[in-house]
Parts: structure tokens; sequence; C-alpha cells
């Protein structure tokens, strides 16, 4: 079976990569990870860049199974991490999710929330140290 | 020194709290919108005309050259830490003050390029307070047929030398000019299409926002998605005792440039800037450096565009004469004032004129003080998602177009120059001489007629006074290195004109 991690370059994306990378050594299956942007900004550091791409790549090298990282651009991130999903049939979808303040859910929409709502395999939701 | 005693009272008048905020205001929009690449202080100053219906004329004045100023500063940031220029004076910085960023010194270039602005723009404003009157003196003892050959040089000269291809700069420029036609003032109605709407001609205001904002917003839009950029993260700018040795030669030697460039009607930021960096890396010390991140690419080019910036005001309140685009939308303001620059400015308006100059001064020690602490700060701008940004600009453009007449035709006319704006961009074609062309041709007609006039329609009188003449002479001598020189092109390798369309237009 796939394990699929939700990724962006910042600490939520970090702590699911984690747990995704420590799954799939456990038991050997394969981790695909992706990572989206909107591309409407000309600065988006929750898409990793040509470093922290790498140290992604490098880690999935490391894997004993096979790993894939998929970058993409499209209007709707969620939808974009759903129709991956879609296609690549995992046996978990895990996602890092955050606190949101009132003023945060009103301008922002949540893409951990609508993976968890919309996706048609188990999404696992995990939490940075950090943030509780 | 009487210019002296009139700065001082302009300090006086500047220093008040409307004044002072009107230039805060000013050199923080111009530094947010340097920052960001394809709005530049041209555009925001044109969605800012409309509160010239509200605003006192100093305090609008002080607003835009403090934009003017701000934008200068912020390209910087974009193009030390994105390698993308925040606008078009920016885009030698970029050359090295992106490899100093790579290079873990980005602290050090924001720093230089901060600090090199604040020295260039204030020695080019203290050089302009001590010229633009004296210039004024020259100037005003000059006939219509001087009027008509300075306009006819500076048209020519903004077209022909800035642009990469000279078709593309006078499609543009006729495409103004054409613009500029419309309407019925001298007495007979001319590209009005029967349509008493367009019997006043079109409003500066409209064509400026729709060049500008809509074509920029349209051609954005059509580029909407694109891979982002990796900015560098950055703390508070500092430099090291080495850092400023090697720095302050090229702040003078980059003023000294930037200046005199700025205040010929062929101005602009491109060429000192390019001259400078071209200059450093051949005087350096360590040549090793460059291409590399060497601190002098990043100060003297810095350098140079501020102090252009100040020299591009000379030609703009001695003469009337806009060498920049932010200039020409810079004198559309003082004409909606009814406020004529030229000669008879300093003389007819002398408190608008030095309260103008000394705000200048404190808008550069503001910049220091915004730019300096706060780089990572405005950084954090190019995080915002393009559609929210432009769904703003849009908005005070419609606002703005409107508010000139109250007249929904005026919108259409801002949608059919913004259809044309965006094609413009498309196809490369610059879009300064353009809205110099619309600026200047109504002008230099008024000049032409004016001297014809005078002279009962003789036409020999264009070349009746020394000045004219002169000018004609130096226009055909350009003319004709620029003829010999593209005929050498022509036989060697044909230089490629694509390649960087996009840095040509926005400006």
């Amino acid at each position: 079976m796939t394990i699929l991690v939700a990724y962006s370059a910042d600490e939520y994306g970090r702590v699911a990569l984690d747990y995704g990378a420590s799954e799939a050594s456990r038991t050997g299956e394969r981790l695909v990870v992706v990572n989206v942007t909107r591309g409407d900004a000309l600065v988006d550091t929750r898409y990793a860049g040509s470093a922290d791409a790498q140290a992604v790549r490098d880690r999935l090298a490391a894997l004993p199974g096979d790993a894939e990282f998929i970058q993409a651009m499209s209007q709707d991130v969620a939808e974009e991490v759903l129709s991956i999903a879609a296609a690549q049939d995992p046996r978990i979808l895990v996602v890092g999710i955050r606190r949101r303040t009132p003023v945060g859910k009103l301008i922002m929409g949540s893409v951990a929330q609508r993976l968890i709502l919309d996706a048609h395999c188990p999404v696992l939701a995990v939490k940075p140290d950090a943030a509780e | 020194m009487d210019s002296f005693s009139l700065l001082l009272d302009g300090f006086v008048s500047a220093l008040t709290l409307t004044n002072l905020f009107y230039a805060a205001l000013g050199v923080l929009l111009g530094t947010a919108v340097g920052v960001l690449p394809g709005i530049g202080p041209a555009m925001t100053v044109a969605l800012l005309l409309p509160v010239t219906y509200n605003v006192a004329p100093s305090s609008a004045l002080i607003m835009f050259a403090g934009i003017y100023y701000g934008g200068m500063y912020g390209g910087s940031t974009t193009s030390i830490l994105l390698n993308t220029p925040g606008e078009s004076s920016s885009v030698i910085t970029a050359l090295e003050g992106n490899k100093m960023a790579k290079g873990g010194r980005a602290a050090q270039a924001l720093a230089t390029a901060a600090i090199g602005s604040f020295v260039a723009g204030s020695i080019g404003t203290a050089l302009l307070v001590f010229l633009a009157p004296p210039v004024a003196d020259l100037v005003v003892e000059l006939g219509a047929p001087s009027y008509f050959a300075l306009m006819l040089f500076a048209l020519l000269a903004v077209t022909a030398v800035l642009g990469r291809s000279r078709l593309r700069g006078f499609i543009a420029l006729f495409l103004g000019l054409a613009i500029g036609l419309v309407g019925t003032q001298t007495g007979q109605p001319r590209l009005t299409f029967g349509n008493p709407l367009l019997a006043d001609g079109i409003d500066i205001v409209v064509v400026a926002v729709a060049i500008f904002a809509v074509g920029e917003a349209l051609w954005v839009a059509a580029h909407l998605r694109r891979r982002p950029l990796e900015v560098i993260p950055v703390g508070v700018p500092w430099m090291s005792r080495s850092d400023w040795r090697r720095s302050w030669k090229p702040w003078l030697r980059g003023t000294a440039l930037g200046f005199p460039f700025g205040a010929l009607p062929a101005g602009g930021a491109e060429m000192p800037t390019l001259l400078s960096y071209i200059g450093e890396r051949k005087l350096t010390k360590h040549p090793e450096e460059f291409g590399r991140g060497a601190i002098e690419g990043v100060a003297g080019p810095e350098a140079a565009n501020n102090a252009s910036a100040a020299g591009t005001l000379v030609p703009l309140l001695a003469i009337g004469l806009p060498t920049t685009a932010t200039a020409a939308v810079i004198l559309a303001a003082m004409q909606g004032y009814g406020i004529q620059p030229g000669p008879a400015l300093f003389d007819n308006e002398p408190d608008l004129v030095w309260t103008l100059l000394a705000s200048l001064f404190i808008a550069n020690a503001l910049l220091l003080a915004l730019n300096l602490p706060m780089a990572p700060l405005w950084a954090k701008l190019l995080r915002t998602p393009r559609p929210y940004l432009y769904a703003g600009i849009l908005f005070f453009a419609s606002l703005g177009a409107y508010s000139v007449n109250f007249q929904w035709f005026d919108l259409l006319l801002l949608l059919a120059f913004g259809l044309l704006g965006l094609l413009m961009r498309r196809f490369g074609i610059p879009v300064l001489p353009l809205i110099i062309g619309v600026i200047l041709g109504p002008a230099l007609e008024y000049q032409l007629a004016q001297a014809l006039a005078i002279s009962d329609g003789d036409i020999s009188t264009l070349w009746s006074e020394p000045v004219a003449v002169l000018v004609y002479v130096v226009i055909l001598a350009a003319g004709l290195v620029l003829g010999v020189r593209s005929l050498r092109h022509a036989r060697g390798p044909a230089a490629s004109d694509d390649q960087s369309d996009r840095e040509q237009v926005s400006s």
C-alpha cells in the first residue's frame, strides 16, 4: 500500500513528513509526498524551495521502500491533493494541522480541514509538539 | 545664498503636521510599490491622481515625490532578496545584490543600497536645490521656438535612447501623440468621431491609469499562476567597517553619474545604473568578487538610481519636461492643479516649490529610517496573493477614472486603453514614450502654434533662436551616431531584442 503525505515547507508539513517517513520505514510501504502551491503570489513560503525540496528528496532516498516527491501548482491546493490521493489510492493520508484563531478562520480556508472531510481514505492528523 | 533662505522657509512649511503626514504616507506607499514587481511609482501616482481634487497641491506633490523616491528604495530590496527587480531602475542592482544575498551577505547588500540611496538622494536633492533656480532663469529667456525644439528633443531622446528597440519606441510615441490629438482644443474637432464626449480630449488620468494599472492587471491576470520564487531570509541590515570603506566611493561616483543623466532630457535611471556598474567593475580592487557578489556593484548603481530620481526633477520643475514615467504623471498632476511647471514656477509658486524641495530631504531621511530596520518586513509584502493585490488596483483604477468627469464613458475608455496596455506589454512596446507623448504632444503643438503665430506663419522662425539651433544640431548628431551604430550592428550578429522585453515595460 501507499502512504500519502501532504507536505508544506513549515513545521506542520515537517511533522507530517516525519510521521509518514517513520511509518514507511517501519512497514516498508511506498511513500508519496505532495507539495502544492496556488502560485498566485510572488513568494510562497509553504512551497518547498530548491534547498528544502532537495532535503525532502534525500530523506525519501534513504527510505527502504519506494518513494516519490510531487510538487504541483493548482488553483485549489486541497483539490489537487485530493485528486492525487484518488489516483494513488493510499492506505492513509498524513496531514499536519494547526490551531486557527476566529479571524484566521474568517480569512483563510483550511486545506487540512478539507482533506480530512473530503478524502476517501483514512486521514491521520498530526501536530507539532510546540503547538500544544 | 538666496536659495538657502527660501529653502529654510520651505522646511518650515514642510515640517507642518499635514505635510509630514503626506511625506510619510508617500514614502511608505512608495517603498511598498517599489518592493512589488510590476507595480511601480508611476502606476501608484497615476492611481492617486484623483486625490488631487481634495488635497492641497503642496501636500499632494510632497506625497508623489515621496512615492517616487520610495520606489527607488523598495525596488532594491526585491532585486537583492529575490533576483527580480522591483522596478526598472533596480535591474542592475540584482546582478551583484542577489549574489551577495545568496552568499549570506543580504544584510550588507540591503544596508549599502539603503545608505547609498540616502547619500545619493541627499546630494542629488541639494544639487537640485541649487541648480533648478538658475536653470529656470536661463529657460525663462527662451521663446516658443526653443521650447518646441527642447520638447522635440525630449520626445526623441526618451523614445530612441532608452528602449532596446527603436521601432517599438516610436510605435509607442506615435500612439501617445495620436491620443494627445483627440479633442477640439484647436478649434476643429480631431479624432473625436463626432462624439461630444471626446470633444474635451481624453483626460490624462484615464490614459495613465489605464496603461499603467489596468494594462498591468490584465497582463498579470494572463500569467496568474507562476512557480513561486525563493526569497532569501534576512535579518536587520548592517555593514562592517570594510563594507563602509568599499561602499563610500561607489556611492559618490554613482551620484555623480546618476544626477546629470536624470537631469538631461534623455533621463531615466537605466543608463546611469548600468554605467555605474561597468565603472565599478573596472575600478574595483576586488575584481574576483564581481559576478559573485561585490558590494561595489550594489553601492554604485543604487546611488545612481536615486541621484537620477533627484536629477529628473530639474527639467520637470525648471522646464516642465518630464523624462521618466513617474515624472510625466507628476506633471499631469501639476497640470490638474492648473500649475504650469516651467521657468515661471519658481516666481509664481515659490511656497509650493520650496516646500516640495525641503520635503524631499525629509522624505529621504524617512526612507532611510524606514528601510534600514524594516527590510525583512517589506520582504513579507511579496507573499501577498496577486488576486487580492490586483483586485484592489482595478478598484482604484476604476474609481479614479470615473471620478474625473463622473461619466460612464471614461470607464469605457479605461477598458479600451487597458487593453492597449496589455497588448503593449505582450509585444514588448515600452510604455514611457506613450505617456510622454500624450502629455507633451499638446504642449508641443501649443508651442509650435505660438511660434508660428508670432512670426505670421513664417516657418523659419523655428530656427531663429540660438538655443533651438543648438538643440537641432544635437538631435541631428545623435541621430547620425545612432544611425551609424545601427548600420554597424546590422552587419554584425543581430542583437536579440526580445530577451528582456518584460523589463522594458514595467516602470
